[in-house]
């Protein structure tokens, strides 16, 4: 099959290959820059579905993968974090159908807590990574992550970054649909059960997958190179290549799509032929560092170049060494909490009454903005729970009675119920109070499901958690649910008189995101109109 | 890369900047040439600053426009004229909202598609084309609205366009 080309961002590559490659599950959980990943694959007809977390999400995979079903897996950089147990010795065992992990970075970090590199995780793990520098290599080495999953049955992390992502360029999808066998299990417990027995012999064998995964690299691997004069030769990797490309046309490039394990005879040729030689990388110094260890001394960049993405200006002047003081752009208007939406009323509330929150991750991490500056920390998924329980612990009482730990209601499934589970075992001696904010919808990403919205990730009706009947059920001694109809100051009634008891407490504000409320809405009038459509009968008397 | 052309749009969340540089990356894309459109999602609905840039040419290597570089810089809201202006290549030109009189348009959520028809002016894509790209990047129901304001922005932009 030939496709007429198309231009289309990284992301929307991603999902247009795992179509074209027969991919029959797609997991993940939405994360800028990774969250159209699934989405795209789920218009284009794939099966997708939002897990409560990456962790999940990659387990889910990982059972498809045993069960011989070519399987994606997406998350954003910080996800893998979450994802790193299962990952870790997933890669130990033999998958049948291949398993692509797509880690999607944000040097930069236009929407993120940091700026990992998680370039660092394919050699900590022993995963094979492929990194594309355009749409059209997202597409291509997708298919490939695939076959190479296959032919050593492990898994395969496609390492992308927000500029890939969200860049479109042109794509010329040349696959031909990929027909993959019906899944079906075969039993093989050695390779499959991570006892130390097997493990063992495991570790040797992925050690030899590694090994001969960087002869086939260095043999076809994915690597390109890109003529030019012997007095400068460049090394780059993803988005970094084209930048080199424009940046220095006159140069030698060699561009490295599988950038673990390294082909390293290919580079040590490349390198013999260059007078100078220039290694191109976003973020850390793994590859110049690689390169090192190997014996095959290059330029890398100056420390100031690990902070943020690299652009043309900058590759510019890591080639002439130029060292002066780069140019701040003017400060943009940054974002803010939109007007009407629910998230404002809470955070003034808990500004007036200044308590020390404990903030998360989401949208309503603005509330940290003026005019509310109402959170004290912010960390990563969950953690307002578990850091809020800490000072708790710690803090003089009078400071203690102002704690309040506020997480969102996708955050809240993604990892915060585990800290209402320490809150139950572990109560302080002032209690705690634990706010979940409602709004519906996984609102900082884009709106996605999740499952406290009872919808799947194509929106249609699904099993529902109630936050509620779970917090009752976990033994949380007082749960109360505050809707945005309440009149006015039963918040802060609430909160005054929960803080000063010694027990525990969690408070739903619930009202949907103003963004999507409209969405929303149209959901559920398809859902009750198909209910409908099947019986009639059943809501006759409605 | 001189036969490459640099446009970036800016404006503010919510104002349609990505539509804007959709519809533009669309157009030169039907009309045959290399084309590659770059910014940052995430943040951009809750009303921050907002830009795209949009490249297009033979062959198109980078996915940004370099500072210094742009040959048009497109603004949709005039707090952000100021902050985006050092995009601009020597001899540049901005297209600024205030080309737009208040009341020209019937609604001003088209003025990014108005700004577009001013800067059609400037580029060699067919007509054709940009009824195309808008076409595909905007429901049905829209079309006509856009239309005219493509239309009144390609008048406008034929007697004034700010040089930078």
């Amino acid at each position: 099959m030939s496709e007429s080309p198309q231009l289309l961002s990284g992301d929307e590559a991603i999902a247009l290959a795992a179509l074209h490659a027969g991919v029959r599950l797609g997991t993940g959980y939405p994360g800028t820059p990774s969250t159209e990943i699934l989405e795209t694959f789920d218009r284009l007809g794939g099966r997708a579905q939002w897990s409560p977390n990456e962790k999940v999400a990659l387990e889910v995979g990982l059972g498809a993968a045993f069960g011989g079903a070519r399987t994606l897996v997406t998350m954003k950089h910080v996800g893998l974090n979450v994802a790193a147990d299962p990952l870790f010795t997933a890669t130990y065992t033999d998958l049948a159908g291949g398993l692509v992990l797509v880690s999607a970075d944000d040097p930069g970090m236009a929407s993120s807590q940091n700026e990992q590199d998680n370039r660092h995780y394919a050699r900590a793990a022993a995963v094979p990574m492929l990194e594309p520098i355009d749409s059209q290599q997202a597409y291509d080495l997708t298919l490939l992550a695939f076959e190479i999953s296959e032919r050593w049955q492990i898994p395969v992390i496609l390492r992308i970054t927000t500029r890939v992502c969200h860049s479109k360029t042109i794509v010329r999808p040349g696959a031909t649909p990929h027909l993959a066998p019906e899944p079906d299990f075969a039993r093989n417990i050695p390779s499959r059960v991570m006892i130390p027995a097997y493990a063992k012999p495991a570790h040797r064998r992925l050690r030899e997958k590694i090994a001969a995964i960087a002869a086939w690299n260095d043999a076809q691997g994915p690597h390109q190179i890109f003529d030019g004069g012997s007095a400068l030769g460049i090394i780059a990797t993803g988005i970094a290549a084209v930048h080199a490309r424009e940046a220095a046309p006159q140069a030698r490039l060699l561009t490295i799509g599988m950038t673990h394990p390294l082909p390293l005879e290919t580079i040590r040729r490349f390198a013999a032929g260059c007078d100078r030689l220039v290694v191109l990388e976003e973020g850390d110094p793994v590859l110049v560092e690689a390169l090192g260890a190997a014996g095959i001394p290059a330029e890398g960049k100056p420390e100031s170049f690990r902070f943020g993405e690299l652009s043309v200006q900058r590759v510019r002047r890591i080639l002439a060494h130029d060292q002066t003081p780069e140019p701040v752009p003017p400060k943009g208007k940054p974002p803010e909490l939109c007007q009407g939406c629910s998230h404002r009323g809470v955070f003034e509330v808990l500004r007036d009454m200044n308590c020390i929150v404990a903030g998360d991750i989401g949208c309503y991490t603005l509330g940290v903005l003026p005019p509310f500056q109402a959170m004290d920390t912010c960390v990563c998924m969950g953690a307002s729970i578990g850091v809020g329980l800490g000072l708790r612990h710690v803090l003089p009482e009078e400071q203690a009675r102002r704690v309040v730990s506020v997480i969102g209601d996708s955050t809240f499934v993604h990892s915060g119920i585990t800290g209402l589970a320490e809150m139950v075992y572990n109560p302080p001696k002032t209690g705690h109070v634990v706010m979940i904010l409602d709004n519906g919808t996984t609102a900082m990403t884009g709106q996605q499901e999740h499952p406290g919205t009872g919808r799947t990730l194509h929106h249609d009706p699904t099993g529902k958690i109630c936050f509620e009947d779970l917090a009752r059920a976990m033994g949380v001694q007082n749960v109360h649910v505050v809707h945005f109809q309440s009149e006015e100051g039963t918040l802060e009634r609430l909160l005054k008189d929960l803080l000063t008891r010694s027990e525990t407490s969690l408070v739903v504000a619930r009202q949907p995101c103003v963004l999507a409320a409209p969405k929303i809405r149209f959901y559920e009038k398809a859902a009750a109109d198909r209910l409908q459509a099947a019986c009639p009968s059943q809501l006759a008397d409605d | 890369m001189n036969n490459v052309t640099n446009i970036v749009i800016a404006g503010l969340g919510g104002q349609g900047v990505l539509k804007a540089s959709d519809i533009l990356a669309d157009a030169a894309f039907r009309a045959g040439f290399d084309v590659k459109k770059s910014e940052l999602h995430g943040m951009s609905q809750r009303g921050g600053s907002v830009s795209s840039d949009v490249r297009f040419g033979e062959q198109v290597w980078s996915p940004m426009v370099p500072a210094g570089e742009a040959d048009v810089l497109v603004v949709l809201e005039e707090t952000q004229v100021e902050i985006n202006r050092g995009v601009l290549r020597p001899g540049g030109a901005l297209i600024g909202p205030d080309l737009i009189g208040p009341n020209v348009l019937k609604t001003r959520k088209s003025l990014n598609v108005a700004l577009l028809g001013a800067l059609s002016a400037l580029l060699e894509i067919p007509q054709e084309h940009w009824d195309a790209a808008i076409h595909a990047n905007l429901e049905t129901k829209l079309h006509t609205l856009n239309e005219q304001a493509f239309a009144l922005g390609r008048a406008a932009a034929a007697q004034r366009v700010t040089p930078a």
